[in-house]
Formats: C-alpha cells, structure tokens, sequence
C-alpha cells in the first residue's frame, strides 16, 4: 500500500515537472547551473571511472583468455564492446548515483525542511518548475554526454592498462576493438543514460522534495533516493537489455 | 479582507482543528495564538493555500483560494509576504539577492531600480549595512529581518509572520515586534501573526483567535481578550507570565 502512495505520488510529482516544462523563463538560470553540476563537475570522476573500469577489464580478459590459440585483438574487441555496451553506461551510473543523485536529494530535503520551498511557493513561484524541472532536464542532456566521456576513457585506460602490463600491445587491442565495432551499440549506450539520467535525477528529486523530520528525515531522503536510484537503474538496465539487443 | 469559513483539517486520523471561522479586515494586525502543536502554522498555511483544507473555504478579497487552479493561487499568493519561522533564507545567494529574488523574477526592473528597492526594504528594516554578508554570517534576529525585508520587497497587501520572535533574545523580540508595527503603520499592510509569545501579542495585534481544544476557541479585540472570563483563554494567558488583567 505504501508503495502504491509512493509512486501515486512520484507520479504525480513527474506529471507536474512536465506540465511546467513550459514555463522555461521560471527555471532557465537554474539549467544552465544543473547542467554544469551535473556534467562538467561529474567529468573528473566518470574520467576516473572510465580509466580503472578499461584497466581492469582488459588485465581480467587477459587473465581468462590466456591461450595461445586466442588472437591477442580478442581481448580488445571483449573489453571494448563490453565499455560501450554496459560498463561505461552502468558503472557510471551507478557512481552517479552517490554523486549526482546524493546531492540533488540532499539540496531538495533540506530546502523542504527549512521552509525554502514553501516561501518559494508564498511567493508564487512554481517550485517544481523551479527546482525539479531543470534538474531532471540536466540529467537526461549530460548523462549522455558523461558516457561518451566514461566510454572514450574506458578504452583508453583499457589500452594503455594492456600496454603497460604487456599483456596486449596497442595495435592487437585497437584490431579488435576495431574489428566487432558496431555503431548500434553507442545508440544503445545513449539510450541507457539518457534513461539512467531521467531515473536518477527525477527519483532524488522526489525523494529530496517530500523529505521530512528535519536532519535526520534529509539523511534518510538521501539515502533512500541513492539506494533507489541504484536499483531502478539496475532494473531499467534489464529492461532495456531485454527489449533493444 | 480575508474571510476564513468554516476550515477543518486533519492529517490522517489526527484532527488539527475543525469549525475554525473569522476575519481579517484591511489594515489591521490579527494574531493566531494557542499551545505548541495547536495548529497555528498550519491554519497559516491554509490561508495561501500552502496546504488544503478539508472542508471550508479562505476567500481573499471576494476569491475562494482553495477554488482557484494553480496558476491563479499563484498570483494571488504574490499578495503575500511571508515571513518563515526560520526566515527561510535561502543559502546559495547572499543578504542582497535574497531580497532581490522576487524582483528579478516576477518584475520587469532594471538592475538599477532593483538595487534601489532592495535598498529601500532593507532600510526598513535596519539592515543596509548587510547587503553584502552571506546568509550563513546573519544572526538569528538579522535572518527575520531579512526575511521581512524579502517579504515586504513586492509590496505585499498582507504579511504572514509565523512565530516572529520565537528564539530571539526579548531585546531583538521588541525591534521585530517594532518593526511588525512599522509594517503596519507605514505601508498598510494588513498582518496576520502567529506567534505562542503573549509580550508580542499584546505589542501588535488589533485582534487575536485562539486555538485551543482543536478549535477556535475564542476570537475578539485584544481589549475583549483581556476582558475575556474565558478560562482556556486566561489560563493561556497566566500561563505566559504576564498578568495583563493586573
């Protein structure tokens, strides 16, 4: 039953976001804060994400295929298309997650929590045109462009990892990577974050907009929208595995 | 003029208060007075629509605002100022830009004439000096002065004040009560103070409702409250340590 409520109300909350879409005037500052919240200040740790993902992905992959009957290009073409398909997308997600999603609840809960939100609302403005709005608009633009970021890293660390370690010199890697290329799989990429970043950001606004019981009630909002996120994340990524590939 | 008819409201099975009928002429200062968790700051948020009641009606100045779609509540409510228990400051933007937020939104001023108002309001209230300071280096009595400063900038027909004076030394308690006068007297703001500190009540207010036993319990002049055999109302009262019969 509880749950039920819960989504009455997130979609409740998601159906006015998009009813005040229009009123760009009311939250166009906002966006271009968000968006640079969101995308440039989340560059240096989705770089870092990309990196050590590549790395280690390809350091595994040449543990597992270590065969004298698998071309050395076989583990650029797994590490590659494992970036582009699922790693890049997911695990910066779900990084997102804790750094996108952590904030945006925390910011909302405690404006909810200490009036800010009810005076923006005194004074006539439409709070979720003014806070929700620009803040899931700015997920669903720049998680895409985190993946391309996440994914270029990726390879990156995944080549330069095989290079250092002399398990897979630069021109296998870049053969097989290369070689089972398909253009589907970078469309497919962007789908996910495209959802990944309405998920997170809209389910942390929700969480973030009916916190209560002050302190504490916005510690409890946080973590529940990261949890949340994480799952629905997960969840979605299933979904769409299922449906597109 | 606001006329509150007949509001009740309850979370759940929790009753706040039913039955909860009065009015508010132009001009003059009411104060919502009763115990901690009576229902004060919510019949305040009742009357901007904050929240909806379940039965009942607020008219404002002939328009039932519960009635109205959002946008409409949403001009309605710029008839408002509201000063917030906390001040509601908000703490991404300095003393200044708080004041100015309304203007730059709902206004078509000049950065100039901006400047100019938020100058003038945070003269009102004694605080020029603090355009420039974050939120974060504001005292407790600075903070409300600041949020009536934002709460007066568009002009407001009505001031809400929830709980003005609660946390503030008796001397910055007086210059807010001062200036919620001043409020009064100099721009003719009609005011509406809920506040459980009887020494701010009797400072400002024309008229006082008292909620008490899920109700308005009691409702009249400050004259008539200290007239007043009510036994609630005057235990309320002695309870508050300040003898006013005496």
């Amino acid at each position: 039953m509880r749950s039920l409520t819960e989504l009455g109300k997130y979609s409740n909350l998601l159906y006015q976001a998009l009813r005040s879409s229009t009123e760009f005037s009311t939250y166009r500052k906002n966006l271009f804060q968000e968006l640079v919240k969101v995308g440039y200040d989340s560059v240096p740790i989705i770089i870092l994400t990309g990196i050590f993902t590549g790395s280690v992905m390809t350091l595994q992959s040449a543990y597992q295929l270590e065969s004298a009957f698998i071309p050395l290009s076989t583990i650029g073409a797994i590490v590659s298309e494992s970036i582009l398909i699922e790693l890049a997308a997911v695990i910066s997600s779900l990084v997102l997650a804790g750094k996108v999603g952590a904030r945006v609840a925390t910011e909302l809960g405690t404006m909810r929590v200490t009036e800010q939100i009810d005076a923006l609302e005194s004074m006539g403005f439409n709070s979720v045109s003014f806070l929700v709005v620009p803040r899931v608009l700015a997920g669903i633009f720049m998680f895409p462009v985190l993946y391309i970021v996440a994914s270029v890293c990726g390879l990156g660390g995944g080549l330069a990892a095989g290079f250092f370690s002399g398990t897979v010199p630069p021109a296998d890697f870049l053969q097989g990577a290369r070689m089972y290329f398909y253009p589907w799989n970078v469309v497919f990429g962007f789908v996910k974050m495209f959802v990944f970043g309405f998920i997170i950001t809209s389910v942390s606004c929700y969480k973030g907009y009916y916190a209560s019981g002050g302190a504490e009630g916005v510690g409890k909002s946080t973590t529940n929208a990261t949890v949340l996120s994480c799952i629905f994340v997960l969840l979605a990524d299933f979904i769409l595995a299922a449906l597109l590939l | 003029m606001i006329e509150i008819k007949n509001l009740k409201k309850s979370f759940g099975d929790l009753l706040v208060w039913e039955d909860v009928s009065f009015q508010i002429d132009d001009g003059e200062t009411v104060a919502i007075i009763g115990r901690s968790g009576c229902g004060k700051s919510v019949l305040l948020k009742h009357i901007n629509a904050l929240l909806n009641p379940d039965e009942g009606e607020v008219i404002i100045d002939g328009n039932n605002i519960h009635a109205m779609d959002y946008v409409d509540q949403r001009r309605l409510r710029q008839k408002f100022g509201v000063l917030f228990q906390g001040s509601a400051l908000f703490d991404s933007i300095n003393t200044f830009e708080n004041v100015a937020f309304p203007l730059r939104y709902f206004t078509k001023q000049s950065e100039e004439e901006i400047r100019k108002n938020v100058m003038q309001s945070l003269e009102y209230v004694n605080l020029e000096e603090a355009a420039d300071k974050e939120t974060s280096e504001l005292s407790g009595g600075m903070r409300k002065r600041v949020g009536l400063a934002r709460a007066i900038v568009l002009r407001p027909h009505y001031i809400m004040y929830d709980e003005p004076t609660s946390g503030l030394d008796p001397q910055t308690a007086d210059e807010i009560n001062e200036l919620i006068n001043g409020m009064a007297n100099t721009l003719d703001i009609t005011s509406i103070v809920v506040t459980h500190d009887m020494h701010s009540v009797l400072e400002v207010a024309d008229k006082v409702a008292f909620l008490n036993n899920q109700t308005l319990s009691w409702f009249g002049t400050l004259e008539e409250m200290k007239r007043s055999d009510q036994q609630d109302l005057q235990d309320f009262i002695t309870a508050s340590e300040y003898q006013i019969k005496g």
